[in-house]
């Protein structure tokens, strides 16, 4: 298996996160998933409003208090990270990218106290003007103009407070970046301008990210491999490509078969594959299986000989 | 020919602000022929909603109409009155706006916001009106719709409740339908449901539909005709097919160059943002973001050249004197696919000529 020689940065072990535990109106947001990413790689998160997938992210931020499960980052348990200084660590380490970037961006501050604002709490510049020059070697990163400093957000288009956004997410230099629908709220030739952005720093910031998103063409664009969500359970995992051409899942396929593509005669010979969703809910034991190296399938022991067959018809 | 029921001609709207005038809608001029669908496609700010709110006759208080006519059936409805208006809006000339949480009254049960507007249309007596309400609703597609009809809209799901603002736009069997971003708010599969809804609904009640979208995908399926929008002004219009696989201008292709395609490895973006409509540039508005923009583009506005009696763009790059440029390879991979497509054509008119 490729996977073993590439460091898992991030292991989620059956995670669950219910929230009014106990109550008549108990919500099972995260139905027991599992998933590893590789140091280096984009992860992409798919799924549908409701689906589990913002969740997953704030639980692996440690926003949240699983109700079972365990995530390690960097080989440790992060529900067991005690001290004060490891737990800043920790936030130094992971940065969060948010999908309003109107509502994520504090309006009575300034740019630069935006963007520098994690230095000031990691102590990470020696004085004033080391402070300046950091935010506006970041500024310059990602594509603003170091003048932007002492302005508000609200001077700001929608894109370029996405990359105050990103600047701010740089500053204390992280290692893993979760990315919740950084792009959603841009215009199309902006969407592209970030996405670009994005690439760019993974590599030359030796970035890990984990892509929450709803946009399947722009998440297989930037992604690695690729997570489906559905009600809170992770269905398929595979390689962006793969995940696309030969999915295994039903929903899977549904999902991509939905999605309209800028090509009329294609839309003209679209069709759907329509998807019931009362099979997730036969109560069959369901577990990760492998069918193919790196495709993963949430499958029940008598389906994975379907699947092996889908996968073997797709090899041909 | 197709009669137009609705014709744009010269549009120009500003609107007043602290800061001066915007110049939001900038010399529009666009047709709608009968059962058509036109989608007009453009950035935030490019004046696609505006150019819909001004023939609803709903535009904010500090705009105004600086000059041209929005005709229908040769009436110019920038004369009317509000109480005319008032009683072309929701009757003849219907709106879906994107956000079907806003669009619904929370207090008030679904069957009754569907009926209201035949009431006050069509006049009809209540009972009759909430029959024909609950007839409409089975037909968007509403299950279990005789016990749902007196729920309120907090109970229904996001696309269900799509579903309910398009029936009640339609419930008066309206000639034009405007339908600004009525998708966006909806994951994709509940997005493919109400699109393949609403074609259903345009061939069984034969409306025109106007589009408005920033989303390509959407328009490759829903479209017949394609208007482009950039900073307050059409920069390009023809059939579906004209505009996604025989594009002209710069503006064009950067969109459709900037899609993610299936096997794209690269993604181009458009460079630098919109122009500032305080102060709209000197001629060609994209100019300062075109990769192929000559000097006179930053001097000039383009007039209109015609491609094919559809087919229209405002750029320099078709005035017969204009430098041949290569295009985008999306852009190249889309002409071939044009080509075929005329050849296939001309090949099926032989063979009708030939019998």
């Amino acid at each position: 298996m490729v996977g073993q020689k590439k460091n898992k940065i991030l292991k989620v072990r059956h995670l669950k996160q219910y929230f009014n535990v106990g109550k008549p109106d108990e919500v099972k947001a995260i139905d027991d998933i599992s998933f590893d990413i590789y140091e280096g790689e984009t992860f992409g998160l798919v799924g549908e409003s409701g689906s589990g997938k913002t969740t997953t992210g704030r639980s692996i931020i440690n926003l949240y208090e699983p109700t079972d499960g365990k995530i390690d980052f960097d080989g440790v348990d992060i529900r067991k990270i005690k001290s004060k200084k490891d737990k800043l660590q920790f936030r130094r380490d992971m940065q969060m990218i948010f999908q309003d970037p109107y509502a994520s961006l504090n309006p009575r501050m300034k740019v630069k106290d935006i963007v520098a604002e994690g230095i000031d709490i990691h102590h990470l510049a020696a004085n004033d003007e080391a402070r300046a020059k950091r935010v506006e070697e970041l500024l310059e990163t990602v594509g603003l103009n170091k003048d932007h400093s002492s302005r508000y957000p609200h001077e700001f288009s929608g894109g370029q407070r996405q990359r105050i956004g990103i600047a701010r997410a740089l500053a204390v230099e992280p290692k893993f970046i979760i990315a919740d629908e950084p792009i959603s709220a841009l215009d199309v030739s902006i969407q592209a301008q970030v996405v670009n952005l994005l690439k760019e720093l993974q590599i030359k910031n030796k970035l890990t990210y984990l892509f929450i998103a709803h946009d399947l063409s722009m998440v297989k664009y930037i992604s690695d491999r690729i997570g489906v969500m559905h009600y809170g359970k992770l269905l398929e995992i595979a390689p962006a490509n793969e995940i696309y051409t030969h999915p295994l899942h039903d929903y899977t396929a549904s999902l991509i078969s939905a999605v309209p593509v800028p090509d009329p005669e294609f839309e003209r010979n679209r069709v759907q594959v329509p998807y019931d969703a009362s099979i997730e809910a036969d109560g069959k034991q369901r577990r990760m299986v492998e069918i193919s190296p790196e495709h993963f399938v949430l499958a029940s022991e008598d389906e994975i000989a379907m699947y092996e067959e889908r996968a073997a018809k797709a090899l041909l | 020919m197709t009669e137009n029921i609705l014709e744009v001609n010269h549009l120009e709207i500003n609107f007043h602000t602290y800061a001066g005038d915007v110049k939001a809608i900038r010399d529009v001029s666009f047709h709608l022929a009968k059962g058509e669908t036109l989608a007009i496609v453009g950035e935030s700010g490019s004046g696609k909603s505006v150019t819909t709110k001004s023939l609803m006759g709903l535009l904010a208080n500090n705009a105004e109409v600086m000059g041209g006519e929005i005709l229908y059936h040769g009436e110019d409805l920038l004369k009317k009155s509000e109480k005319q208006m008032e009683g072309i809006r929701g009757k003849d000339i219907a709106t879906i706006f994107q956000d079907p949480m806003t669009s619904l009254d929370p207090t008030m049960r679904i069957g009754r916001q569907i009926a209201e507007p035949l009431m006050k249309h069509k006049h009809f007596k209540k009972e009759k009106a909430m029959a024909q309400a609950l007839e409409i609703l089975k037909l968007v597609g509403i299950t279990d719709a005789e016990r749902r009809f007196k729920d309120y809209p907090h109970q229904f799901s996001g696309g269900q409740r799509q579903r309910i603002v398009i029936a009640i736009s339609l419930v008066c069997y309206p000639e034009i339908l405007i339908a600004d971003e009525p998708t966006t708010a909806l994951d994709v599969t509940i997005q493919a449901q109400i699109l393949e809804l609403m074609k259903e609904l345009q061939s069984k009640i034969e409306t025109s539909i106007i589009f408005i979208t920033h989303d390509l995908g959407v328009v490759a399926g829903m479209a017949d005709r394609v208007a482009v929008m950039y900073a307050g002004r059409i920069i390009e219009y023809g059939t579906v097919d004209e505009v996604f696989y025989n594009p002209q201008h710069p503006y064009t292709w950067g969109l459709l160059n900037s899609m993610p395609t299936l096997d794209s490895e690269h993604l181009y973006a458009i460079p630098g943002t919109p122009p500032d409509l305080l102060d709209p540039p000197k001629g060609d508005a994209f100019a300062a973001r075109n990769d192929y923009a000559m000097k006179i583009d930053t001097e000039q506005q383009p007039p209109f050249f015609d491609v094919s009696p559809t087919h229209a763009a405002a750029t320099w790059l078709l005035h017969p004197d204009a430098p041949k440029v290569t295009p985008p390879v999306e852009i190249q991979r889309r002409y071939k696919i044009f080509s075929e497509q005329q050849e296939t054509k001309i090949k099926a008119n032989q063979n009708l000529a030939e019998g």
